[in-house]
């Protein structure tokens, strides 16, 4: 059988302290023009090298290709040398590649009109008038409104989500037969990465394009593959059609990540995460590489396992049956819904709560005015209770945190915490309270001292506060937190960058809970997590609630997350919270057209779901604070604004269920 | 628990040392420090008391470098010279870094009116060249070894006050310097027990190749005239006076000059080896 792309048995490795470690092992695929295929995987799992590798594009040494061929309309790819001729026209001409960082990709020396057409004047040979001409009729077809005065732009002039735009119509520019998208929108926000893979996919329709999609994100692999490929530390361990997969999963890895993420649609059950630690690359086993983590490895797992056929297109590399696993899961998908009945007294409440910058200009840096990051936010949490705060990025999420703990000047509002006024109080009285409320931080790599060990980390708090006495009391409480988490205190010694990712989320919960907080703020505490690893924080964190009475402060931007966790949820836009409400209200009868687009916008992990749904785009992006709109801060990508809208700030209204809703029209609405 | 330090040491030392020229720069400050130290065991002479019969001699077997125009000898006076050189420049380094870490964490550290103070004073220091300074600072304190030392050691306070506030401006606003706030820690315990440490490794090195620094600016004031009183043996000292009689026993100058370098780059590359290995974030990446 001939395809028109064709990579067989691609084999790459790279150099290292230790000898040479194998990043991609024995893998093929192929893509036929028109397709959309998408590679899911973990990081690490080896999907960007593979692509790399196929074009010659890794750099040689350290890496080296050992094995494999690329065929492209028959022709094998792998015997031109990476600089020929040959592959530079290949490269980019028959084959467009789309990068992650729309930010970085993009030369900033250059005006953009000069990037596109310099891809269509030399693998086209077109001259400057018709490439010019080109990169008009591009920028109309990935929808930069006014193209042909936009192509002497900078792209600093641009936002991300146009910035990559940009790239596609770079990519574009060729003509080519297939499109490698590495992560386009994993840069972006819920709502652009919308358009962009919507723009992405029409495009390789209309054109007859090859469209193959690197992602880790299930839920745009459900909604818009047709096949899929399954990788895990250097191997493809299941292939075939995208409803297949997810229907009938085979794989116990490909099983297993279906299982760890949350779904919006579904009614909340506890998610089952993969155990143990992805691979780390270069440390292979021998036999099947997932058997250290797989629930059902037996003796014969040891010895590699062959991409065998189950059925039509559906491949899998595992020794057992995917009959067998049926049988052996257990049926427990109980729904239990979290209710806010039973919860305690309101612990945290905050009101009005602003922050605000100068802006500063001219040569006596005179203050001009004011620029409004967070716009006056109220809320509370009770007791036991964990409230989400969702939005996308710049919505001021982080910043209402950072006002809460009150690190950043510009602050005013009212923050209440245990029946005290907190926001008021000098930073020198204060301290001592600050025990009561900690935080989890986003990114678990800068949030630890990389120079000192776990057990200190863990433990500063105890001795900040006094709260051990003597040296046999702290070691042994520790240990303790350490346990708490899911970590083997005798770790204790080492420092932060010797734990993976997860880990290192583990230390800093522990850190949090170290003093026995009331409230704890956890700012995107899975945002910087594998798949498999998200699952294993969020029971830690739903479990740690359960035992312990804790109270959170959730923030995420992936609402399906912030669903499956939270009592109630706040949705942010632009410094402002334009719904709240408990959670699984706010998701069956979300009332704010921008709730309303958010959910539209999230892709379900499940292809059948995916069928049925609208895919109603919400238009525009994110506007930048220096733009503050003077009435409703949505009201510009509004569907429904009316003059009204523009030129007054609705506020929070309302309803009996607690149900708080800011906006006219739904305010008109109950009023009828 | 022993066996466990014992290999941390050993690592330490194995990743120190990966690079050869580290071994070698190593060995230099060794034995430049050994010399020093074990002066009087290594030399039959005095270094201060000259022997008519043999004034500047040629290098033989009595005299190994020859002697000088007192009739000392010119090797003995290298050891010697060590202990000098190797004082200046290690308590004057002590004493310029202790009080430019101090400014550069302070003052980048709270900001504001301390800041401003602080790196207007700094970039007064720096538009002046230090062995201006040095001079100048000279002329009020006097000459000895002492003075030298806090001589030497305030010329070069900004470099310390610059580095360390650019340190701190980047470090203090990273997640687990927050963090600390978080937890409700002073600002004393942020700024010394996370901030510093972790702007140790840069000053480490600037530190170690500061010591070369020093003890070339002391042999630049000792040629000129402005620093060690004879007839303390100082390399700087015997080059301002070697080159005089360059052509009658021309190692009498050459040799404490080469001396300068070879101590000079020893400390250097040892610097870049420390930094090596110091930097946690580059530990465990074999």
């Amino acid at each position: 059988m001939d395809h028109y792309y064709e990579v067989s048995d691609l084999r790459v490795t790279f150099a290292g302290d230790s000898g040479r470690s194998v990043a991609v092992e024995d893998v093929s695929f192929y893509v036929e023009p028109g397709e959309v295929v998408c590679f899911v995987g973990e990081s690490g799992s080896g999907k960007s090298v593979t692509q790399l590798a196929a074009l010659q594009l890794l750099p040689v040494p350290p890496a080296s290709i050992e094995s494999g061929k690329v065929l492209l309309s028959g022709e094998n790819l792998m015997q031109y040398k990476a600089q020929s001729a040959t592959m530079r026209a290949i490269r980019g001409g028959e084959i467009g590649m789309i990068f992650q960082e729309p930010m970085t990709s993009l030369n900033p020396t250059k005006q953009i009109g000069l990037q596109i057409t310099e891809s269509a004047m030399l693998h086209l040979k077109l001259g400057r008038r018709e490439a010019e001409e080109k990169a008009v009729d591009l920028l109309r077809q990935v929808g930069i409104p006014d193209p042909e005065s936009r192509l002497r732009d900078y792209p600093h002039q641009f936002s991300g989500g146009m910035r990559q735009r940009i790239m596609i119509a770079i990519a574009m520019a060729s003509d080519p037969k297939i499109i490698v998208a590495d992560e386009p929108t994993t840069a972006l926000d819920v709502t652009t990465q919308a358009q962009i893979l919507e723009l992405l996919t029409d495009l390789a329709k209309k054109n007859n394009i090859a469209l193959i999609l690197i992602t880790h994100n299930l839920g745009i692999v459900a909604r818009y593959a047709e096949r899929i490929y399954v990788m895990y530390a250097g191997n493809v361990v299941e292939s075939g059609g995208s409803m297949d997969i997810f229907a009938r999963p085979h794989h116990p890895y490909t099983r297993g990540l279906i299982k760890a993420v949350p779904r919006l649609d579904l009614g909340e059950h506890r998610l089952i995460p993969i155990d143990g630690l992805p691979p780390s690359p270069g440390v292979r086993q021998p036999g099947c590489q997932f058997a250290n983590r797989c629930p059902y490895a037996v003796d014969a797992c040891r010895s590699k396992p062959s991409l065998d056929l189950i059925e039509g297109i559906h491949y899998c590399a595992c020794h057992r049956k995917g009959e067998d696993f049926d049988l052996l899961e257990s049926k427990d998908t109980e729904e239990s819904h979290k209710t806010t009945e039973g919860l305690g007294e309101v612990l945290l409440s905050v009101k009005d709560l602003k922050v605000t910058y100068p802006i500063r200009k001219g040569l006596l840096n005179r203050k001009v005015g004011d620029l409004t990051i967070l716009d006056g936010i109220s809320f509370h949490i009770r007791r036991g209770e964990t409230l989400g705060l969702v939005g996308e990025s710049g919505c001021g999420k982080t910043t209402a945190a950072r006002g809460i703990l009150k690190l950043i000047e510009g602050t005013t509002g009212e923050v209440w915490l245990n029946g005290k006024e907190i926001l008021s109080v000098p930073e020198k009285e204060f301290r001592p309270t600050r025990k009561n409320i900690q935080m989890i931080f986003q990114d678990p790599f800068s949030s630890l001292d990389p120079r000192v060990n776990v057990e200190d980390l863990v433990g500063e708090p105890l001795i900040i506060h006094h709260l051990v006495s003597g040296k046999e009391e702290y070691h042994q409480r520790v240990d303790e937190l350490l346990r708490l988490v899911g970590l083997d205190p005798s770790l204790k010694d080492r420092v932060a960058h010797e734990f993976s990712g997860g880990q290192r989320q583990r230390v800093g919960i522990a850190r949090a809970l170290a003093a026995d907080p009331d409230v704890i703020i956890c700012d995107e505490p899975i945002s910087a997590l594998d798949v498999s690893i998200q699952a294993q924080i969020i029971n830690l964190l739903e479990d740690l609630q359960e035992k312990m009475h804790l109270t959170y402060l959730f923030i995420a931007h992936d609402l399906a997350v912030v669903k499956h966790i939270s009592h109630r949820v706040a949705v942010m836009y632009l410094g402002n919270i334009v719904e709240i409400s408990d959670s699984e209200e706010l998701y069956a009868h979300a009332r704010h057209p921008y709730t309303k687009a958010l959910l539209n916008a999230i892709p379900i992990p499940d292809p059948r779901v995916e069928l049925e749904r609208e895919h109603e785009m919400l238009r525009g992006e994110v506007p930048s604070v220096l733009m503050r709109p003077k009435g409703c801060c949505f009201a510009e990508r509004c569907p429904f604004a009316s003059e009204q809208c523009r030129q007054q700030k609705p506020v929070l209204q309302f309803d009996e269920k607690g149900h708080g809703t800011a906006c006219w029209q739904i305010r008109q609405e109950c009023g009828k | 628990m022993k066996n466990e330090t014992n290999s941390k040491v050993k690592k330490f030392v194995k990743k120190l040392f990966k690079r050869k020229i580290v071994i070698f720069a190593a060995f230099l400050v060794v034995f430049f420090v050994i010399t020093a130290i074990f002066a009087p065991l290594l030399t039959p002479y005095d270094p201060y008391k000259g022997d008519f019969r043999a004034v500047l001699a040629k290098p033989g077997r009595a005299h190994w470098l020859g002697t000088d125009e007192t009739g000392r000898d010119v090797l003995t006076r290298i050891f010697y010279g060590a202990r000098t050189s190797l004082m200046i420049g290690v308590v004057s380094v002590m004493i310029s870094a202790c009080i430019g870490v101090l400014l550069g964490l302070i003052s980048a550290y709270y900001g504001g009116i301390i800041n401003l103070v602080i790196s207007r004073f700094v970039d007064v220091m720096m538009s002046l060249p230090s062995l201006m300074i040095a001079l100048a600072l000279g002329m009020v304190i006097g000459r000895g070894t002492f003075s030298l030392m806090v001589i030497l050691g305030i010329s070069t306070i900004p470099t310390y006050t610059r580095m360390m506030a650019g340190q701190v401006l980047s470090i203090k606003n990273r997640d687990y310097v927050i963090a600390e706030k978080v937890m409700g820690a002073t600002n004393g315990r942020i700024l010394l027990k996370h901030i510093l440490p972790n702007c140790f490794s840069p000053i480490l090195v600037l530190l170690t190749s500061n010591i070369g620094m020093t003890i070339l600016a002391e042999s630049s004031l000792s040629f000129l005239g402005m620093g060690i009183t004879p007839p303390t043996a100082s390399w700087g000292a015997m080059v301002s006076q070697g080159s005089a009689k360059l052509l009658i026993n021309p190692v009498y100058g050459i040799a404490p000059g080469i001396c300068v370098c070879l101590l000079v780059y020893g400390f250097n590359v040892l610097g870049d080896g420390l930094r090596d290995v110091l930097d946690p974030r580059l530990r465990g990446s074999l």
